[in-house]
């Protein structure tokens, strides 16, 4: 019975139906399945399949967002019921921005999207955010990850200066460092001293769970 | 219609490689190859480089201009790039590109009016760029002002209303569309220029959606592209689009 619904949920996840997903997971609540059971059996299965179809390339932008906004609503919903029940539906803090010089802002909001629809917890610092800024939102607030996206070569350099920043305000160890955006390569990252890199928004959400430990 | 010829680009993997290890006739092909089929201007670009560009781009000026009397278009977003360079062209060149940000305002607008040049102008200001149709037709319309006032014609002026992925916000194609046709009505002179392939990031059959929009684009007044002119099915759906505009030649 409740597999079922499991399923229905998932195929919700996976079609981009935000109203479907929804309704399935008030339903389960109703029945008296509990969020968690909710969230880790019908959604995230969902979610995570469709960052495997959109990673081999089945699945194209578009449907990327959709299952991303479909998840988003479900999580929603449940949230509630999740805080409610002690065990909080959270990732973790992530802290997020386009460096200084750049104002691209889609890839960032795609990342920021799917990795609220992954439970996290995003502050958005907005584009063409100085290394000062980024510094001052680490040391007041408690993040895991810091991630920068800088889509431009001519601005590639600002991540690097960022980075510079944090080490010298002494903020290096209270927080992981991520960096993407087009131009950006694994290779770069290492030579910037970033502790992860992702060459996409799926690729993001995996990596801020692998930097901090935890699990999908 | 004006075909700017996009081919040498240094965020282009095998450009890069070619401007890296001095392969000129590589560059040379590249720019030979955009001039037979129709380039009206040959993009030249090296910012990937960076602390080199100058250096690289010189070269490329030099290695482009021995196999085509066509135009430059010079492509950095650095005034000070494009004023240590410019002084090689052979021929008034296309400045690419301005935005409202002052600094590259200051920078190039005094070598449009030295070197006869023409420029595109962005619909970005320094810290934000337009992304509803409004938005972008509000910042046309100061570039106007911008280089009006600095003594330069208004047909000098092309203005990029700049395009966004559709995969990602699906008003984002018509947002720009509706932009060029507001900033041909408004501006009497002036004209729009668009890079394509930009509004088919993240989907299938990319060619197809590029094309798609191109001819959409010239529908609305689009008078000049950043393309690829030795794509033939990309250059024919242009030359379709233009004559059902009536205007071509």
């Amino acid at each position: 019975m409740s597999e079922e619904l499991f399923e229905k949920l998932t195929r919700a996840i996976l079609d981009g139906k935000y109203k479907d997903a929804v309704s399935f997971c008030r339903e389960a609540v109703e029945k008296g399945l509990t969020a968690r059971a909710v969230l880790e059996n019908g959604l995230m299965p969902g979610i995570r399949k469709v960052g495997e179809l959109f990673s081999a390339g089945e699945y194209y932008l578009p449907e990327l967002l959709i299952s991303g906004k479909a998840m988003q609503a479900a999580v929603a919903e449940l949230e509630p019921l999740l805080n409610a029940g002690g065990g909080k539906f959270h990732a973790g803090k992530y802290l997020i921005g386009t460096v200084k010089g750049d104002i691209h802002d889609i890839g960032k909001n795609i990342v920021s999207m799917m990795l609220k629809g992954n439970g996290w917890e995003v502050t958005d610092l907005g584009v063409d955010v100085p290394p000062e800024k980024i510094c001052t939102a680490i040391a007041e607030g408690n993040y895991d990850i810091f991630g920068m996206s800088a889509l431009l070569t001519v601005t590639m350099p600002e991540a690097d200066e960022t980075v510079k920043a944090i080490i010298k305000a002494g903020l290096r160890d209270k927080i992981k460092i991520m960096v993407g955006g087009a131009p950006v390569t694994q290779e770069f990252a290492d030579r910037i001293g970033a502790d992860g890199y992702a060459k996409d928004a799926f690729e993001a959400v995996n990596k801020a769970f692998s930097l901090t430990g935890k699990t999908p | 219609m004006i075909i700017i010829g996009e081919k040498i680009n240094s965020s282009r993997k095998q450009i890069a490689e070619a401007i890296a290890s001095g392969n000129r006739e590589y560059i040379q092909n590249e720019a030979k190859a955009q001039s037979d089929a129709g380039a009206d201007y040959i993009d030249v670009n090296a910012a990937a480089f960076m602390e080199k560009e100058t250096e690289y781009l010189k070269w490329i000026i030099e290695a482009v201009q021995e196999v085509t009397d066509l135009p430059l278009c010079i492509d950095s977003p650095d005034p000070e790039v494009i004023k240590k360079v410019i002084s090689l062209v052979n021929k008034p060149p296309m400045i690419n590109s301005i935005t409202l940000e002052p600094s590259r305002l200051d920078g190039i607008l005094p070598l449009v009016v030295d070197y006869r040049a023409t420029v595109i102008g962005l619909c970005q200001t320094g810290s934000r760029m337009g992304k509803s149709a409004a938005e972008k037709v509000e910042i046309a319309g100061r570039l106007v002002e911008k280089v009006t006032s600095a003594g330069i014609g208004i047909d000098a002026l092309y203005i990029d209303p700049l395009v966004f992925p559709v995969g990602a916000d699906s008003n984002s194609a018509c947002a720009t569309l509706d932009a060029i046709e507001e900033i041909m009505k408004q501006f009497q002179g002036v004209h729009t220029v668009c890079g394509l392939t930009n509004v088919s990031h993240g989907l299938p059959n990319r060619k197809l959606v590029n094309r798609t929009f191109l001819a959409g684009a010239v529908a609305r007044g689009l008078d000049a592209a950043i393309l690829d002119p030795c794509d033939k099915q990309l250059l024919g759906v242009l030359r379709a689009a233009v004559m059902r505009t009536g205007k071509d030649e």
